[in-house]
């Protein structure tokens, strides 16, 4: 690779190597603030590379790779090389990661206690966690949530947030334009711009948090809450966790602890105010 | 009809763990996590060190439980275990 870069994101340290100048540019800008660790190995190792030399001049398309490869993995314009690097850390992270449980869920936390909210994509899971991580929570990470085996506790991988479509304006209107990458528009996801979390969730990226409450957010719908039994939350949390199946008796054990010691809820919401509000009232409830 | 007898998992094989009305199973042996709901983890419980057959674990049950031993409960236990045992959670004795 000619050109590449280091970043570390929660526990995960990663090398991103591309044919091409732009999307390193475009990744160190994004990652400036976070704490950096040059001396530690690479846990996963994400490749931009062109499909054959000379297309890196006549068109250039990006395609990923890295320690896993993904056959069907979609080569990408290069204007979307920064997707394409995004794509390529969540799939490193989602396929390779064995030391923690992987939750597909965003996280915030305050008082060191967190909040985990799980669901499909177009669940407004992320959007919701952003919109939480500029009031008075801290964001662990809008994408995955990582749950240490033997203590149970939650830890971040505060990447930098993937606003897609809708929740681009909501979120720009809101924050510092040095804090939003640049607007990718027309991508396999729709448009999406790239949020930094703020510098104090940036800063505490490596404190656990006790996870207090299990949220399965649906955007959509009159204002709702559904208290969900343990069991109807394990198999939801199974779905969600691409390790699973891979950490054996150890994900057995972090996931039933999990479920039994944060109780869990489906809320359904018609706009972000509503959301947020739901889960400040859950919040109240758990805590008391 | 013919009752078969079955042999529950080696002692630490399985790892049960209750969650409301659910109960999560794991099977060190296949690494598989099985879901199961009532009579599932009773049936497993009931079950000895021996083989039992359908017809013993439901006099077994109905005294724990107080069900009428008489009745379909043998056919209805006999029903599950041909179940648990295609889980690989029981073996045919």
């Amino acid at each position: 690779m000619r050109h590449s870069t280091r970043i570390a994101v929660g526990p995960v340290q990663f090398r991103i190597g591309s044919d091409w100048r732009e999307p390193i540019t475009a990744l160190e800008r994004l990652y400036a603030g976070y704490p950096k660790d040059e001396d530690r190995p690479a846990d996963a190792t994400v490749r931009l590379f062109a499909a054959r030399p000379w297309r890196r001049w006549l068109r250039p398309s990006v395609h990923i790779g890295g320690d896993f490869v993904v056959p069907d993995a979609l080569p990408l314009p290069l204007s979307m090389g920064l997707l394409a690097a995004e794509m390529g850390m969540n799939l490193q992270v989602a396929l390779g990661w064995r030391r923690h449980m992987l939750l597909h869920a965003s996280a915030v936390a305050r008082d060191w206690r967190a909040v985990i909210l799980s669901g499909e994509s177009g669940s407004g899971k992320s959007t919701l966690a952003a919109l939480l991580g500029e009031g008075d929570w801290r964001l662990m990470g809008d994408e995955f949530t990582l749950i240490e085996p033997a203590s149970g506790d939650a830890l971040a991988f505060p990447r930098a947030v993937s606003l897609k479509n809708e929740a681009i304006a909501e979120m720009t209107a809101r924050v510092d334009a040095a804090r939003l990458g640049p607007l990718l528009a027309g991508t396999p996801k729709g448009n999406i711009r790239h949020l930094v979390p703020r510098a104090d969730a940036i800063a505490a990226m490596h404190e656990p948090a006790r996870p207090a409450l299990i949220l399965f957010p649906r955007f959509g719908g009159e204002a709702a809450i559904e208290p969900m039994g343990a069991g109807e939350a394990f198999v939801r949390l199974t779905e969600a966790s691409t390790n699973y199946t891979a950490l054996g008796e150890a994900g057995f054990a972090a996931l039933t602890r999990l479920v039994r010691e944060a109780p869990a809820f489906g809320i359904a919401y018609p706009d972000s105010a509503t959301g947020m509000a739901l889960v400040e009232q859950l919040w109240a409830e758990a805590a008391r | 009809m013919a009752d078969p007898a079955y042999r529950a998992a080696p002692p630490d094989a399985l790892r049960i763990e209750a969650l409301g009305e659910l109960t999560a199973i794991f099977d060190r042996r296949s690494m598989q996590t099985h879901l199961v709901v009532a009579p599932m983890p009773e049936i497993l419980a009931a079950m000895g060190e021996g083989p039992s057959s359908a017809a013993t674990l439901a006099r077994r049950l109905a005294a724990a439980f107080d069900l009428d031993a008489q009745g379909d409960a043998a056919e209805i236990v006999a029903e599950r275990l041909r179940e648990l045992a295609a889980m690989g959670l029981v073996a045919e004795a």
